[in-house]
This record gives C-alpha cells, structure tokens and sequence, in this order.
C-alpha cells in the first residue's frame, strides 16, 4: 500500500481507475496523476488547457483524468505541487516509449546522454536516453526530462537513478 | 506614547493578510515582526504550495511571500523588521524592542485600538539517548539555515518524522545536495502527505514506518543513529536495531501554536491534538475572549498557509467592520466567503480532526462569554 512506505504501485493506481489506458497511450502522450490520496489541493485542473482534469468544487477530491480530452501537453506536470503527474507515451515504437517526469535537481544532463533509469522505489530497472530536458519560465524552475526506456518500462520509469 | 489603529503581531501569511485587509478598507495599519523580513515561514519554502489555486497554490511560498509584502507596500502598511514584540500590556498598550544594530535596542511602546496577534508557531523536540549531542536539531530550523542563510548544516541527514514538513525538508536538502539516510516514522504509515514521500522513495530514500530512533552517537557530535521497531507501548523491539551513519539528525515532530503574547493578553484556550495542543480560542471574527484582541493563523491551531490567509483575512475584515471602515451587511458577505473557503480547505486528509478542533474554539468562546468556566 502507497501508504505504507511512499510507494505507489501501478496496480494501486489501475485499481482506483487512475491509469491510462493501453489504447491511449499507443495514440500518443498522455498524462498519468499518481495521487491517490484526497488532499486539498488542484494545481493540476486549472493548469489544464484541455480541460481534461476534473477535481470540482471540493478540492479534496482526487484528480480525474479523462484520458480522450487530454492532449498530452504537459501543462500540469510542471503545475503539480505534489510532482505527481507524468506523461507517457507508447505511440511511436513497439520497442521504446516514453515517460516524462518534473526534475528540481542540480544536474548536468543534456540531450542524448544514456543514464540509468530508477522505478518508484528508486531502484534501478533499466537504462533509458534522454530525449528531452525542458525548462520554461511558465514552469518555473521545474524541469522536464523526457527519458526513452524499452517500452516494458514505461509504467514502472519514474526518475533518474540517484547513484550513492 | 504612540497611537494606532491596527497592529499586528508576526508578519507571516497570517499577519500580512490580516494587515491587507484591514489597510484596504482605510484603516492605518502596523505590522511587527522579530526577523529581518516579513513572511513568516513562506521565507524558507521553496517548493510549489499545495491549496487551492484561488490561494495561489502551485506558487512557490517564497514568491507568496514576496506578492503579499508588495500588497502590503502599495497599501502603506508600516511594515516594522527587526521588532520583537516583548509584550501586551493594560489597555492594548504593546512593547516593542527594536534592533538598530547589533548592540543597539530601541524600546517603543504602542497602544492600538485592535491588534491581531499571528505570532506562529514553534517546533517539538523528542528526547533520547543523546539528543543533546551537536548535530541534533529541528527540521524547521534545519530548513531556515539551509534555505534562508544558505549554510547547509551536514552532509548526510537522519529524519525522524514522516509528517509533511520533514519529507520537505529531506527534500529540500537533497536538493541542497545533502544525502538522505533515511526517515524514521513510529505510525505504521506515512504521516504527511503521500505524493511527498513518493517524491523522495523515487529517489530511493529508505521510509522506516514504525521505526523510532533509539540513540544518537558521536564523541563530539553525531556519527551514528541507532533506529528500531517501535512496539504500541513505546518500547523497541530486541533485536530489530538498525545502525546508520549520519552526521544531522533532523527532529520532524510537529509544531505547536506559539501562544504567549495571547496568554499574557489573559485569552482563554482550548487544547486539541488536532491542531498542536493548546491554542486561544475566537469567535467568527477571530476575536480572542480578550475584546479588541483578534488571532490568526498557526498561532490558533497549527494548519497551513492556506488556512492561515483566510484567518487573517477574516480578522481584516472583521477589524475594519468594528472600526467603522466597512458596512456590517457587507462585511458579513465578505465573512461568510471567508468561511466557506475556510471549510473547502478544512476537507480531506486530515480535515474532519481540524473541522472538530475549529468548533471546539468557537464553542468554548462562545461558552466564556456567555459567563461560563
Ligand atoms: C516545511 C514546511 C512546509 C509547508 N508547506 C506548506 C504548503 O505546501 N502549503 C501550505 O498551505 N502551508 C505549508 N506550510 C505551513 C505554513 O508555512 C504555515 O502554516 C504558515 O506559514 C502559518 O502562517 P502564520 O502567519 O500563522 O505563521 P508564520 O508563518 O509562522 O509567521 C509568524 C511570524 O510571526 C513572527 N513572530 C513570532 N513571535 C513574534 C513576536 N513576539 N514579535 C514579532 N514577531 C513575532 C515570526 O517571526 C514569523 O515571521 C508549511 C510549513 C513548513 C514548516
Ligand atoms: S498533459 Fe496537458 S492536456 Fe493532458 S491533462 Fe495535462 S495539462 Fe491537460
Ligand atoms: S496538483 Fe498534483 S498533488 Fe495536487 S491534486 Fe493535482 S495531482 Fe494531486
């Protein structure tokens, strides 16, 4: 249970019918809020251009995302205050996908370097290419990594792997 | 002696909402506060608040900070630094120990028609073997030193406390470039908010749920943490000791109201767990039992930034209405908002507790003033 360690699983997140699903993500990027726990909070829905988050009046509510309307802009990753929302993206290979992820560290990465990719837990799973690292004044110093890992890892990939 | 109108007592969100409000409506306002800069905790957050947007949640709390000072400036709220405010006196008279310099005070006294007393809120310490040992400090102030004076205090931190502020500050100092060993939390689950933890478990930080720390070593400062399984009783598990080098051990164990400017006005207080132990408790315009004494803020009950600029902004409101800046009829509209506000924030994860613990408040003001014990 997420609530246990800080875990989330993809389970957990399919269960509570948060996940994206396969159809959509071989259509093209998609968003993917893993926040399952009801907090006050709502960032992500008024971040949304396509109006495809629904949290409603009560901003406890946990974000609903309507993977049709979402056109995987990723306005609300770098609006989230919990760094919860990802993109994916399994549309344009059967071997690679993508994930993107908001990043808030000191780092030297730049396009293309290969690095080892880390899952929820921080463990590492595979290795993955950067593809994208993007820093808007919008997002305000929340950067986005765009990292291509085999297309198996797509739902685990959360991070860079964080070397001791 | 000097005359105001308003002054308030701590220029965090409280505070300064408070001042806005109150300012917009006409009213000649002061805000007192001990450090060099008003904002309170906003000062040192760094990361993107949480709330609701009309709070400006995704915003930074640092630049909340600052858009709530400038509201402050282009309303000419007197905004004084470097006041600590040493009392509350007979007849609202307040005394203020302004620092001139290092070794010059100047000793002012003001007496306001309402002051807002938004003073905040202090941090809880544990005890264990070696807990007096340098290296074992407050998370808040582990997040001052790091985010507001730039001087990271070790290298490799221990946090005991799963509670929202410590997954931050562990966070924070990751981002610093500090390493985190580890967190330590007795509950059996996550105490904070889960989307942080998940922020540091991606990074492979280790959360120990239902682990205590038993002792701190070190010769001359901290070396090591011993931490262990926690039983329901508070002992430890034989057996289940983990020893982890660390040089800062971080004490994430929850704040408290800091309440002693209210005490000293005489305000009656209720004690909740829910929102730190003993806060003053108010009516529905934020005014203490003691007349022409309002609070807000973490001060009456450890919440959140959000929670605080309502309250603040509430007392505002309800202090321009007592000095005749604003309408009764219109102030009651722009209350009621306030409060419906107030009551989305207080929804959720942990809201019900703070639903509760708010009644309490009001219905034990309502209780003394009624003439009640
Ligand atoms: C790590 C951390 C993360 C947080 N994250 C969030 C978040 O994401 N979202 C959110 O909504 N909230 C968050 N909060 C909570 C939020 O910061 C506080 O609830 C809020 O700052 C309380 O506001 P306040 O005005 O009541 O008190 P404070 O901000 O504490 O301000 C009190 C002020 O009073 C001054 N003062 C005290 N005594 C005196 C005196 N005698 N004389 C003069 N001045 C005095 C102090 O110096 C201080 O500036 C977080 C807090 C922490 C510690
Ligand atoms: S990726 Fe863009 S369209 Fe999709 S939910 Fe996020 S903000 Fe909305
Ligand atoms: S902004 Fe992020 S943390 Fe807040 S509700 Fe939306 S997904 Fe959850």
């Amino acid at each position: 249970m997420y609530l246990d360690h800080g875990v989330v699983t993809k389970e957990e997140l399919i269960a509570a019918g948060h996940y994206p699903s396969e159809a959509r993500m071989k259509k093209g990027p998609v968003a993917v809020c893993e926040c399952l726990q009801k907090i006050p909070c709502n960032p992500c829905e008024s971040s949304c251009p396509a109006h495809a988050i629904h949290i409603g009046e009560n901003i406890s509510n946990l974000p609903e995302l309507c993977e049709d309307k979402c056109i995987g802009c990723g306005s609300c990753v770098v609006a989230c205050s919990g760094l919860a929302i990802f993109l994916l993206d399994k549309s344009y290979s059967d071997k690679v996908g993508s994930v993107s992820f908001p990043y808030e560290y000191l780092n030297n990465y730049q396009k293309g370097d290969v690095v080892k990719a880390a899952d929820r837990s921080g463990k590492n799973v595979c290795m993955g290419t950067i593809k994208k690292i993007i820093t808007t004044p919008k997002a305000d110093h929340t950067t986005v990594v765009t990292l291509e890992v085999p297309i198996e890892y797509v739902d685990e990939v959360r991070s860079i792997y964080r070397e001791k | 002696m000097r005359q105001c109108e308003v002054l308030v007592i701590g220029g965090g969100p409280a505070g300064l909402s408070a001042a806005i409000e109150a300012a917009k409506a006409g009213a000649q306002v002061v805000v007192v506060e001990t450090n060099r800069e008003v904002g309170g905790q906003l000062v040192k957050q760094t990361h993107k608040f949480f709330g609701s947007s009309r709070h400006r949640a995704g915003t930074r709390g640092i630049d909340i900070a600052k858009i709530l000072r400038k509201q402050c400036e282009d309303l000419h709220v007197e905004l004084k630094v470097n006041s600590l405010v040493m009392g509350i006196y007979a007849d609202n008279v307040v005394a203020i120990d302004e620092k001139k310099s290092l070794t010059e005070h100047n000793i002012e006294r003001i007496q306001a028609k309402k002051i807002v007393i938004s003073t905040g809120a202090s941090e809880n310490s544990i005890r264990f073997p070696g807990w007096t040992l340098p290296g074992v400090m407050g998370a808040g102030a582990i997040q001052t030193m790091c985010n507001y004076h730039r001087v990271i205090p070790g290298r490799k931190l221990l946090m005991i406390g799963s509670g929202s502020v410590g997954l931050i500050v562990c966070y924070q100092l990751m981002q610093a470039g500090a390493e985190i060993v580890g967190i330590v939390e007795a509950l059996p689950h996550i105490n904070g908010y889960a989307v942080h933890a998940s922020k540091l478990t991606r990074e492979g930080i280790p959360i120990y749920t239902g682990y205590t720390i038993k002792e701190a070593r070190g010769k001359e400062r901290v070396e090591q943490a011993v931490i262990a399984k926690v039983n329901p009783d508070w002992s430890t598990v034989p057996g289940s000791e983990i020893v982890l080098d660390t040089d800062i051990v971080a004490v994430g164990a929850g704040l408290k109201p800091l309440i002693g400017m209210a005490h000293m006005s005489g305000c009656e207080f209720v004690y909740d767990k829910a929102l730190g132990g003993w806060a003053p408790c108010h009516n529905k315009n934020m005014e203490s039992t003691h007349k022409g004494i309002y609070v807000a803020g973490d001060t009456t009950g450890l919440e959140e930034a959000s929670t605080a600029i309502e309250e603040g902004t509430i007392s505002g409101i309800a202090i321009a209405e007592s000095l005749g800046y604003i309408p009764k009829d219109k102030a009651k509209t722009l209350k009621d908002e306030g409060w419906e506000r107030l009551a989305g924030l207080r929804s959720g994860f942990k809201g019900e507790d703070r639903v509760k613990a708010k009644m309490k408040q009001l219905n034990r003001y309502d209780e003394v003033m009624k003439g009640g014990k």
